[in-house]
């Protein structure tokens, strides 16, 4: 059976030429790249070569980027860090409702040991407004977190405006630009953002590797203690094989930024039309202008996520759903409801996100299988627009 | 996928009894579409011997949901009023082989959903069951008591 991957933003496969880089620090430049002989040192200036490659794509100084196991450990490394380091001046943060899970539950986290945590509502596009932002900040907020593009919907947030804001008040600014990296253009100068958190395999990299971005003089406390591994900010023994994939995916994404770009933003445009063009009474969540470039987020009306993606999985085709039915608790997506989208649609929302290696004749065969599968499923379903909903 | 196991695949992907029945004997409808839920169920009865002769469904909602249902509507075709009564969810959880625990409300919702047709068709003919005796069609809670709760009540 054909097997179609539209879930580039849950993951990615990680490409060829990354395998091929990383396979000799498994078994021969297998060092510790904190030991001084040869063996060690040949590591260490791997992990060097990786952090210069993830630097450049971002625009930063190599000393600027530290290594992480993932891209919720920058996040949580973010937000016990600044709020440890700055307790002195406050003890407030400001994130958004949109947020991924690792920045919601550290943020949770935080409010159960005293810190005040206000989440920035969006518009119906999933935007977060500089305006809003500035309302919310106190004499005490340390912290403001807003994430670089979401991962739902994959509306792009105003960051240079939004870190601007902060900054006028003398305020850290941190984005989680997880779905970001690779996908749009970043330049932490530019942006002025004084934290950044990224992570590996959504860039075809391997999991396991993430990395922070910490602005020179930006106060933040370490988080995981221990040995004098990245420049003694976080400790542990570098994952050498992952961190060295990293940096090659991250020298492919730079390198193909805009091809990516280009390439996946035509296909994602050809999907939707397509959609639309075979089946009736859906609706496409958040907004057409500043996008993640293979993101559709797609509302089936009269139908359920669940059903669909599993009908989708029998026809070997992989996407996410924001149903409440597919989570382990029931709740509907956050980030939908966020934007003001009845629950009802929410429930028949699936994620489809094409990627580098997604062909025009994979999208055919979805929309085939996607036109039987949701024509099947409102036969069967109990409501409809007669029936109101 | 495997959060499902083959039987309840098999009624996903297969389901039985899929549709409405024109001019039915009874109707009920449980659930709504904000729960992520919603069933309706139709049935036929053969008033003189109080044998439901036919059963069709219509579902919106997840795997577990449609399968639920098309279980359900199975289940109860040949069956007296009374003995339609008798079933309870966790007979249509066993027959399906198991649900995974998130997903035990959807049997519950099938469940309520043919009792509703059941005390339709009852209120339409005048008729009264014992396993009728407290049920509330509009009682919009998302969970029927449990088999300890009946017995302690």
């Amino acid at each position: 059976m054909r097997q179609v991957y539209l879930d580039y933003s849950a993951t990615t496969p990680v490409k060829k030429e990354v395998v091929d880089e990383m396979l000799p620090y498994f078994s021969e430049k297998f060092g510790n790249p904190s030991s001084l002989y040869d063996l060690g040192q040949e590591a260490a200036a791997g992990v060097a070569k990786a952090r210069g490659r993830v630097a450049h794509l971002i625009g930063a100084d190599p000393a600027e980027v530290f290594f992480t196991s993932c891209g919720s450990e920058a996040d949580n490394w973010t937000f016990f860090g600044v709020t440890d380091a700055q307790s002195a001046k406050g003890k407030h943060v400001i994130t958004s409702e949109i947020e991924h899970h690792a920045i919601l539950h550290s943020g949770e986290y935080l409010a159960k040991r005293g810190v005040d945590v206000t989440y920035l509502p969006v518009d119906h596009e999933g935007r977060v407004h500089p305006e809003d932002l500035e309302k919310a900040i106190r004499p005490d907020t340390v912290l403001v977190s807003i994430m670089l593009v979401n991962n739902e919907v994959g509306t792009v947030q105003p960051i240079k405006e939004l870190a601007a804001v902060a900054h006028k008040h003398g305020i850290t600014f941190h984005s989680d630009a997880v779905q970001g990296l690779g996908n749009v253009p970043i330049d932490v100068n530019d942006m002025g953002v004084d934290l950044m958190s990224f992570s590996s395999h959504k860039i075809y990299g391997p999991k396991g590797v993430g990395a922070l971005y910490i602005r020179k003089g930006t106060k933040i406390s370490n988080y995981l203690h221990g040995g004098a591994q990245e420049s003694s900010r976080r400790a542990g023994t570098e994952n050498t094989a992952g961190i060295v994939g990293f940096g090659k995916a991250a020298e492919l994404a730079e390198q193909n930024l805009d091809d990516h770009i280009k390439k996946v933003s035509g296909l994602r445009d050809y999907f939707i039309e397509q959609v639309k063009k075979n089946i009736p009474d859906v609706i496409v969540n958040g907004t057409m202008e500043g996008r993640h470039p293979g993101n559709a987020n797609i509302t089936f009306k009269y139908i359920e996520g669940e059903s669909i993606l599993i009908l989708l999985n029998e026809k070997g085709i992989s996407i996410s759903t924001g149903s409440a039915c597919s989570s382990k608790s029931l709740a509907p997506s956050h980030v939908l409801t966020a934007l003001g989208i009845p629950v009802e649609l929410i429930h028949g929302s699936i994620r489809f996100t094409v990627g580098d290696f997604t062909t025009k004749e994979d999208l055919d065969y979805t929309i085939e299988c996607l036109t039987e599968i949701v024509k099947h499923l409102r036969e069967i379903s109990s409501v409809n627009e007669k029936k109101g909903w | 996928m495997a959060m499902y196991n083959d039987k309840v695949m098999d009624y996903f992907l297969h389901p039985h009894n899929v549709g409405e029945i024109e001019n039915p004997d009874g109707i009920g409808v449980y659930g709504s579409p904000v729960c992520g839920d919603m069933m309706q169920i139709t049935i036929s009865v053969d008033k003189e011997k109080d044998v439901i002769t036919d059963a069709k469904f219509k579902t919106f909602g997840c795997g577990s949901a449609i399968a639920s249902s098309s279980m359900a509507t199975d289940m109860i075709i040949g069956k007296t009023i009374d003995e339609a009564l008798d079933i309870s969810n966790k007979q249509i959880v066993d027959e399906l082989g198991g649900l995974p625990a998130i997903k035990i409300h959807c049997s519950v919702l099938a469940d309520h959903a043919i009792k509703s047709a059941i005390y339709d068709y009852a209120q339409k003919n005048g008729k009264t069951y014992k396993g009728l005796e407290g049920f509330d069609p509009d009682d919009d809670k998302d969970e029927a008591p449990d088999e300890d709760e009946k017995t302690q009540i």
